[in-house]
């Protein structure tokens, strides 16, 4: 077993250099097969990250992996229709808290990762599209692999991500049940509420645990 | 690729009789909860929210308890080689249902495959140890009767939280006794062994998913909501396939001409429900009269 994971991972460790190659505007396969393939390599030498040391991992993420997302459409998702009721000034509030919320989630998936094998499937897409989904599997041995696939769109700044389906469950339009509820009860001020207090409830020793 | 009818068939003819009587108490349970359930608001497809979130609470306090202390425990002291072997040998023993779900679904390419799994795991791979077939590029599969059910076009029904199962909707928790009799592990005679090899799989499934917790509980506002939006919209997934349809829209555009997902998605739902109580359930009755039309 042992023999037949190290085979793999050495397969994978292969792929990085072929990877990195190019650096001009790229396509967005080759845009998150970098970024994971970047952001992994620097979890699997660090042994602080994977003792669970969340302000690294957060340094990583800000700085690899956030500027490759667009936040805004993200919350415009998860939000839904009473997006459109919000004030500019209530719709940077949201942005701002939502993303906290989800840089530390994706932070604490990352601390998780150990070795398991990464492929990236290939990508149906057309010179003209604007939008582009990009399928990649996590496996594991005697399981279904997990998918993860990312939703990219093309901005002038490049193509960014607004959506990531784990296990065919979107992590973004996942929150539109319970963010109604939050906008049903107290308004979008009654969302950005809940959602700021979350952040803090978190960023104190005690709710870290 | 043809259909020949194998000896599964067979096996599940003879034990669709004593499945007959079983199904149709579960079918009258389900509707007792649906009628027990009016009373509640929100989500469409959670008529049942009041008694599902203090179900919700009951199965974290056991987890707590109980199954997370054990799995952490597992964890801990097996070191990952053996729990990957342990979780193999309980993936094997799923595999011959996965086949004749795959099977009941006319995917018979993939039940193929899942038997193949099956022999060669079995065989070259040490009583399923060594999950060798995937490697040989027989991917594991993820099939269940509710999944068949669903493939039938069986609606979802309610979201409901079962003791100790946790979350399902009416119609999974409907196939669930299938499942449980076509289990390997659940239909070994010897009680001792039977409820060992339960208790194992049990805190080997738990261990995977240790990881989840902390992130579970930091990333979301209302946990019980969380999962139950997680657990309808996997299973959705999971039913086509890993190919739902999925639609994004703009809520910054001017015009709104398309159905916005969370519209046609409450729709969905609200069908689903309807479906299920007036049609579903009937559906699901006759088919336990008539397995003569299965072969």
């Amino acid at each position: 077993m042992q023999r037949v994971l190290s085979c793999f991972f050495a397969l994978f460790l292969g792929l990085v250099p072929l990877a990195s190659a190019d650096v001009e505007v790229k396509a967005p396969d080759v845009l998150v097969r970098d970024v994971t393939n970047e952001v992994l390599e620097i979890v699997r030498k660090d042994r602080a990250i994977q003792a669970g040391d969340t302000q690294r991992v957060f340094g990583l993420v800000q700085d690899k992996v956030l500027p490759h997302f667009n936040f805004r459409r993200m919350t415009m998702l998860a939000v839904g229709r009473d997006w459109r009721n919000a004030t500019p000034e209530q719709q940077g509030r949201l942005v701002d808290a939502f993303q906290t919320l989800l840089v530390r989630t994706y932070s604490n998936a990352l601390t998780q990762y150990r070795d398991q094998v990464i492929e990236f499937r290939p990508v149906r897409q057309t010179a003209a599209d604007t939008t582009v989904q990009v399928r990649t599997e996590v496996r594991q041995s005697g399981a279904q692999p997990i998918g993860i696939d990312y939703t990219l769109e093309k901005t002038e700044k490049g193509w960014k991500v607004f959506d990531v389906v784990v296990a065919g469950v979107s992590l973004v339009t996942n929150y539109r049940g319970s963010f109604g509820d939050e906008i049903r009860a107290g308004g979008i001020d009654g969302l950005i509420r809940s959602l700021e207090e979350k952040n803090r409830s978190l960023e104190t020793p005690q709710g870290a645990k | 690729m043809s259909g020949h009818e194998s000896p599964k068939g067979l096996m599940l003819n003879s034990r669709f009789d004593r499945l007959c009587s079983g199904a149709r108490n579960w079918v009258v349970a389900g509707m007792l909860v649906l009628v027990a359930g009016c009373a509640s608001t929100g989500n469409p497809q959670d008529p049942l929210e009041g008694y599902n979130r203090a179900m919700f609470s009951f199965n974290e306090g056991v987890d707590k308890a109980v199954i997370r202390p054990a799995a952490q425990a597992y964890e801990a002291v097996l070191p990952s080689p053996v729990r990957t072997g342990i979780g193999n040998v309980f993936g094997n023993l799923g595999d011959p249902w996965i086949a004749m779900n795959n099977l009941l679904q006319g995917k018979v390419a993939d039940a193929i495959s899942d038997v193949m799994r099956f022999l060669v795991n079995t065989t070259l791979g040490f009583a399923g140890i060594l999950d060798i077939a995937s490697e040989a590029g027989l991917p594991k599969h993820d099939e269940d009767f509710g999944q068949t059910l669903g493939a039938w076009g069986v609606g979802e029904g309610a979201y409901v939280v079962l003791p100790f199962f946790g979350p399902r909707t009416l119609r999974d928790a409907a196939a669930l006794p299938f499942d449980m009799l076509e289990d390997n592990v659940w239909s070994i005679q010897h009680v001792p062994t039977r409820n060992t090899l339960t208790a194992v799989r049990l805190t080997h499934t738990r261990s995977r998913l240790l990881g989840l917790d902390k992130t579970l509980n930091e990333a979301t506002l209302d946990k019980y909501r969380y999962v139950r939006d997680f657990y309808l919209e996997q299973r959705r997934y999971k039913v086509f396939d890993g190919n739902p349809p999925r639609v994004y829209e703009d809520f910054n555009g001017d015009e709104a001409h398309r159905m916005p997902v969370g519209e046609s998605l409450d729709v969905l739902a609200r069908v689903a429900v309807e479906e299920l109580e007036l049609l579903g359930v009937g559906e699901l009755v006759m088919l336990g009269r008539s397995p003569d039309g299965m072969n």
